[in-house]
């Protein structure tokens, strides 16, 4: 799929295979559950003792490890439910519990929300028919599943990343910090940008190396909103490409005083003599509050500004990457031609920016 | 400056605080515009204004200065009336 020899301009083709590809792919990403008679035995706010289901548990480690978060939604009293979740030492895995009257369907768009993933990477576990069915009418995407049959669950190809990397290992964590992060960004009354300067942020752009490839693979197809292309990469393409003279992979990572978000964007650049090319531009959508995507641009601006070559890139739509879109044209990228959903873009570096001072850039050779 | 300016410049100073915007003035002279900036003032015109900013709208130049944003919004607000 990938030329690495010659210099045609990714084909619409080459695009709708890697859109067909995507799709095929979309695995679960937050499992939501119900509490009682899902989790535990019996009925919290009725019966004297409940008791926690030991392959549950199994279920909630094993996808933890995974990189599969997981969340509540369940009709109880928010405090004794949590009490409860703490008492049996399993409260730490679930983010933002909807403990509450509410209907479920609302419960699970405020999780997606919340936890900013798409519906269609949300299952829903329940023992009641009648809630799997309201949850099921609302959102056809959420995969609703029985908790009387979840024998295979672990066994299932959508909670069976392709990849286990560091990364997904501590995703839990990472949205843990982040929980902690935004809390004291909602307490603070200045503007965004002195907020920002408070979380000493270093971004650091690197070669992807081997051992990032998994985890560069691994964003390409979990990556949908803060993305130019949506263009998908094998683990063995993007090795060829990280060693192919032809082309720079890139992979950049931030931390900040609560910790490091990890590995959370990947730019791939075609280099020919006159022009380069951004192939793909992408950043995970826990850092979308941290405006670092026009950093990555224009630090691309700068290498190829020097390097004395035009810049393009290409971008193609789908219906959620508008931000993407809107950083590539406010960093003076304009259209110049177009090949079916594939819109090629120049820039004439007019708008180029350094970076800003609340981060600490860091480029490794 | 009109009410759409006001609103505007009340909009921007929120991410340039200490600092009286006037209507001509370039916000990308004014530090870095980053992606999250970009985002939200396209949001805000959106909303603020119950206009719909098209693609080919997104020219950096309709948002470099209060004017070119006021300017803007009151294309859109005649080609929707």
């Amino acid at each position: 799929m990938i030329d690495l020899e010659k210099g045609e301009p990714a084909e619409s083709h080459a695009a709708a295979v890697h859109a067909a590809k995507k799709k095929e792919k979309q695995s679960i990403k937050c499992v939501v559950w119900d509490l009682d008679n899902t989790v535990w035995d019996g009925i919290l706010l009725e019966d004297r003792e409940v008791t926690l289901r030991p392959h549950v548990v199994h279920i909630l480690k094993t996808l933890d490890e995974r990189g599969i978060l997981h969340s509540i939604a369940s009709r109880n009293d928010h405090g004794v439910a949590m009490a409860k979740l703490k008492e049996f030492g399993i409260d730490e895995y679930f983010l933002y519990p909807q403990i509450n009257w509410n209907s479920k369907a609302a419960s699970v768009t405020q999780i997606a929300k919340d936890i900013n993933i798409g519906l269609d990477a949300v299952a829903f576990v329940d023992d009641q028919p009648f809630e799997r069915e309201e949850v099921a009418f609302t959102h056809r995407q959420v995969l609703c599943l029985d908790s009387a049959l979840l024998d295979d669950l672990l066994d299932r190809p959508e909670f069976n990343p392709r990849f286990i990397t560091e990364d997904s290992r501590l995703r839990r964590r990472m949205y843990q910090a982040d929980i902690e992060r935004n809390r004291e960004e909602a307490d603070y009354t200045g503007p965004k940008e002195e907020f920002l300067a408070t979380l000493d942020m270093i971004f650091t752009i690197a070669p992807c190396r081997e051992e990032d490839l998994k985890r560069a693979e691994e964003l390409t197809v979990r990556t949908n909103q803060l993305n130019t292309t949506g263009y998908t990469y094998s683990y063995e393409e993007l090795d060829t490409l990280r060693q192919s003279p032809r082309h720079k992979l890139l992979i950049s990572s931030l931390e900040d005083r609560h910790g490091s978000y990890g590995k959370i964007g990947l730019t791939l650049i075609e280099m020919d003599p006159d022009v380069w090319t951004v192939k793909l531009l992408l950043m995970s959508c826990r850092v979308m509050s941290k405006g670092v995507g026009m950093i990555m641009i224009h630090h691309v601006l700068r290498m190829a500004k020097e390097a004395g070559v035009k810049l393009r890139a290409e971008f193609v739509s789908n219906d959620r990457n508008r931000q993407m879109l809107i950083t590539y044209r406010f960093a003076g990228f304009k259209e110049v031609e177009r090949h079916g959903e594939v819109a090629l873009m120049e820039n004439d570096y007019s708008a180029i920016q350094p970076p800003p001072p609340y981060v600490d850039l860091r480029i490794l050779g | 400056m009109d009410e759409t300016q006001l609103k505007i410049k009340e909009f921007l100073s929120r991410f340039f605080k200490s600092h009286d915007l006037q209507p001509d003035e370039d916000i990308f002279s004014l530090g870095f515009v980053n992606s999250l900036l970009a985002m939200q003032l396209v949001a805000f015109v959106e909303k603020e204004f119950g206009v719909s900013v098209g693609d080919e709208d997104l020219d950096l130049d309709n948002f470099r200065t209060i004017n070119s944003i006021a300017r803007l919004v009151a294309r859109k607000q005649g080609a929707a009336a």
